[in-house]
């Protein structure tokens, strides 16, 4: 069964200035354990769409299943964890108290509480780190500490919305090569959007290169890396014959507007 | 789309009006008799059936306020002149179409209004539905009940009051309000505004006079009233000197603030063009200042009326509002009293709102204004 | 600690002290003409600091000088037993308790009204002008009318000069706490519903601790509000207690300094109040993690 299953996906939002297509006719499909990017220039609907995967957002038009079910019914049964552009800890409480977040609405018992916030802090090396409050940690740490927080629970699917977008390269660089060994550890479907070229490269099993006005899918491509990338597999031919297709599928789209 | 879909206001009125059939009649004696009270139940079931019908949400809120409120016009009527005629099935009506009513702004809360003229008149129809029924239910509770007139008369005998002291009232406005409030607000705001730039020019003074403003704003500063009546004699002058003292520290203090409010980039882009300290101030740190002086204005319009009122307390002339309001209480006229507050309230809004007003004409730039 | 020195503590002193000497220089200015009518009376020609410490030392001056005002305080304040009628801790404590029943009250129901308005459509839209407004009245007009109305209700003593700070105090908490229970991000808020959280963990989980600042910063208003509806309170009734009180018997019989005095007590009541209120803010946010200042 797909993970992510869309068909004919639409979305118009009425505003002041009239009639906004943020999504329009959006076929894609994603399967159990993928890592797909999804990459375009701002306005072409990529964060509104996983948006509307986790039922943040509601399609005008077209269908979507997430686990088979309706996305209302995905994030009813706590199908997918999120992880936004800012970390958005809650300054109130501390790094582990922040992963339990979650774990406290979901009901979880509180021994399994503290076995889940050792678990997933040590998954993303924030061991040490758990009686500090958020303002006591660098811009990369808590953003791991919200991916922590998406991995608390037993959700497959994760949901990331240009998590690094506010972060320098050196520290870019080193999460994204974290969250490759996160991946492959836990075997979970990645839903990952960006605007870094590089990044969506590197990172992906699938990339979905969107454009805007209407926001659409221009190229799905699937990428021919090994699975095993360390980071200098950027200076690779493959690599870059990749990236390149990624940018001319970009360029497409831009001069459809033009 | 079709069927009966019945709010739980509306079941629930349904329910006490059939109550209320039980336990007829409405008042002891009745007004109106019997057919007064068929129409009211009629009207009523007429609102909550086109409420629960298939209808459009325009059809559906004009029937939910002809009911509600013809339903309550006819309720009010049937009590007559007498007092506490009431009997539980009144109250039971009343309570019903008041439900009404209440389901009536759940309608019109949830319309998306289309325009904005639309929108705008959602805004002010709202809120004025929920005063007119603080004003029904008191009025009918009052009325109903036969609460002693010394301890709350009836918003209508207010209203009648109002009606005929004009001339006292117009003459206690003019006293209070048009020479001790706005004379005394003008100076106090003025003289705070002036003191706030000039120790703006001096660090020193900027980083004393700020904390002691701040300060002296959170003290009684009314219980200056007594000595500046001693020092300036019973007529306004005395008042407005009060609301001079009162309205001075918020206008120090918020306008101290505004002119730290403009940011370092801001002031940084300023330099590079080697401005002058007047150039600044008046290009970027006035403007940016604006939302704080906004602020302290309209802090001090509801400051100013309370000093001038209650300095009238502690010895006026025989004009003005607070003089009014302390001797009527004497004598037991609440509803002078009464209709004394009522213009006060209507002075201070009008008040308020003018300032709000020109607020947003100046600041229309600013994030809360704009409504992003 | 000297940077705090240099930056805070001189300026605000120098300040104080030239308030101090602008208060004595108006005194003398204040007094002098009284006094010049007196010793003409009385046939006398004092040198100009004889006369200068005369205007200092008038039983009932216009103004009196600040040293009287302190020597009277002091008096009234630390010499005289706590019971006496006289006592300045007397008069305070009566104000204070019925500034403090209302402040409980209006900090309560700012809180109540507040969070109906944010979780109720309904509320928000019919209420929230009408709080506004609320505010617009000159509600202090109202004290008389409210005293002598409970009065004839046969209630009286601390609670209607506690409502009356119930009402002024109520406002500034409401309006705080709406703005704090709306602080939450977008992202926040779009965080708990991915978590299908229910409104009553979105409440208590999110919205209740981020309200908490803007909760503090509203109630110390709200408590200095609530110390000048509870001396207002006192004005009209003939109360024969609290500072309002000794204001109005001040006023009666011209006791300039007593009158002084009496605001110098308010005003350390209410600095009082609102540092502890500020300090108790300052101990619960950073036990909430708030960074230092």
């Amino acid at each position: 069964m797909s993970v992510v299953q869309a068909q004919g996906l639409g979305l118009t939002f009425n505003t002041n200035d009239g009639p906004v297509h943020a999504l329009s006719n959006v076929n894609l499909t994603i399967e159990k354990g993928e890592f797909v990017s999804f990459i375009g220039p701002s306005g072409c609907g990529k964060t509104t769409f996983l948006r509307v995967i986790a039922d943040l957002e509601q399609p005008t038009d077209g269908t979507i299943t997430v686990n088979g079910l309706s996305p209302r019914e995905a994030r009813e049964a706590r199908g997918y964890g999120y992880v936004f552009q800012a970390a958005g800890l809650f300054p109130w409480r501390t790094i582990e108290r922040n992963v339990a977040l979650p774990l406290e609405i979901m009901g979880y018992p509180k021994v399994e509480i503290a076995q889940r916030i050792a678990r997933t802090l040590d998954l993303v090396n924030l061991k040490g780190f758990e009686k500090k409050f958020p303002w006591q940690l660098s811009g990369g740490m808590q953003q791991r500490a919200s991916i922590a927080r998406a991995l608390a629970f037993d959700a497959d699917l994760l949901l990331m919305d240009e998590p690094f977008g506010a972060l320098d390269e050196i520290v870019r660089d080193h999460l994204n090569e974290q969250l490759l060994q996160l991946w492959d550890r836990t075997n979970k479907t990645i839903c990952f959007v960006t605007h870094s070229i590089p990044e969506a490269v590197y990172l992906s099993t699938k990339i979905v290169v969107m454009s805007p006005r209407p926001g659409r899918v221009t190229d799905v491509i699937e990428s021919t890396l090994p699975k095993e990338r360390p980071l200098d597999i950027r200076e690779s031919p493959e690599f870059l014959a990749i990236a390149a297709r990624v940018r001319d599928g970009l360029r497409a789209g831009h001069s459809y507007d033009d | 789309m079709s069927g009966l879909r019945v709010s739980w206001q509306g079941g629930l009125a349904a329910l006490l009006a059939l109550a209320a059939l039980l336990m007829l009649p409405i008042a002891e004696p009745s007004a109106g008799g019997p057919s007064v009270t068929a129409a009211i139940l009629l009207l009523v079931a007429l609102a909550i059936a086109v409420d629960a019908a298939p209808a459009g949400t325009m059809v559906r809120a004009a029937a939910l306020l002809v009911g509600a409120h013809a339903g309550v016009y006819l309720l009010l009527g049937d009590l007559g002149s007498v007092n506490g005629a009431a009997r539980g099935a009144f109250y039971l009506l009343l309570v019903s179409c008041w439900l009404l009513a209440w389901r009536l702004v759940s309608v019109l809360s949830s319309i998306r209004a289309a325009s904005r003229t639309g929108e705008v008149a959602l805004r002010l129809v709202i809120p004025f539905l929920f005063g007119v029924w603080i004003l029904v239910l008191w009025e009918a509770i009052v009325r109903g009940a036969g609460i002693p007139f010394v301890l709350l008369p009836p918003p209508s005998a207010i209203a009648a009051r109002i009606g005929n002291s004009l001339p006292i009232l117009a003459a206690d406005v003019n006293q209070t309000i048009f020479k001790a409030v706005l004379v005394g607000y003008v100076m106090g705001c003025g003289a705070g505004f002036l003191a706030a730039i000039a120790a703006d020019r001096f660090v020193f003074m900027r980083r004393g006079l700020l904390p002691v403003g701040n300060m002296v704003s959170a003290l009684p500063i009314i219980g200056v009233a007594p000595i500046m009546v001693m020092w300036f004699g019973f007529d306004w002058q005395s008042k407005a000197a009060v609301v001079v003292i009162m309205t001075f520290f918020p206008m120090l203090v918020n306008t101290g603030a505004g002119l730290a409010a403009s940011g370092h980039m801001e002031r940084d882009l300023m330099r590079t063009y080697a401005s002058g300290y007047w150039q600044t101030l008046f290009k970027l740190r006035l403007p940016a200042a604006m939302p704080f002086i906004f602020n302290a204005l309209k802090i001090n319009s509801t400051l100013a009326l309370i000093g001038a009122i209650v300095a009238e307390f502690f010895g006026t002339p025989v004009v003005g509002m607070g003089f009014r309001i302390s001797t009527e209480v004497g004598r037991m006229n609440v509803d002078m009293v009464w209709a004394e507050i009522a213009v006060a309230a209507l002075a201070g809004s009008v008040f308020y709102g003018v300032i709000a007003l020109l607020e947003r004409a100046v600041t229309f730039w600013h994030p809360s204004i704009r409504g992003g | 600690m000297t940077d705090r020195f240099r930056d805070k503590i001189l300026p605000v002193t120098a300040i104080l002290l030239a308030i101090v000497a602008a208060w004595y220089v108006g005194a003398y200015m204040l007094n002098a003409p009284f006094q010049r009518d007196l010793d003409r009376r009385a046939g006398e020609t004092p040198t100009f600091s004889e006369f200068v410490v005369k205007t200092m030392t008038q039983p009932k001056p216009t103004l009196p000088a600040p040293h009287q005002v302190a020597v009277n305080f002091y008096e009234n304040t630390f010499l005289r037993s706590v019971t006496s009628a006289r006592s300045l801790v007397y008069h305070s404590w009566v104000t204070l308790s019925s500034t403090l029943a209302g402040f409980a009250m209006g900090t309560l129901l700012g809180i109540v009204i507040a969070v109906g308005i944010v979780h109720v459509t309904t509320l928000d839209r019919s209420l929230m002008p009408w709080i506004i407004t609320s505010q617009t009245i000159p509600i202090l007009a109202l004290a008389p009318m409210i005293i002598v109305v409970l009065a004839a209700v046969g209630i009286t003593g601390l609670l209607p000069k506690a409502l009356i700070s119930t009402y002024l105090s109520f406002f500034p908490v409401a309006v705080g706490m709406v703005k704090g229970l709306r602080s939450p991000d977008a992202i926040h808020l779009d965080l708990m519903r991915t978590y299908n959280a229910s409104k009553a963990e979105t409440f208590w989980k999110l919205r209740l601790p981020a309200s908490v600042p803007f909760l503090f910063a509203s109630m110390k208003v709200a408590v200095a509000a609530s110390l000048v509806g509870a001396i207002v309170g006192e004005l009209p009734t003939g109360a024969v207690a609290g500072i309002g009180s000794k204001l109005l018997s001040g006023s009666y019989y011209s006791q300039t300094i007593d009158m002084f005095a009496a605001l110098v007590a308010g005003s350390v009541v209410a600095v009082l109040l609102v540092t502890a209120v500020g300090l108790t803010g300052r101990i619960v946010e950073r036990a909430m993690g708030a960074r230092p200042a």
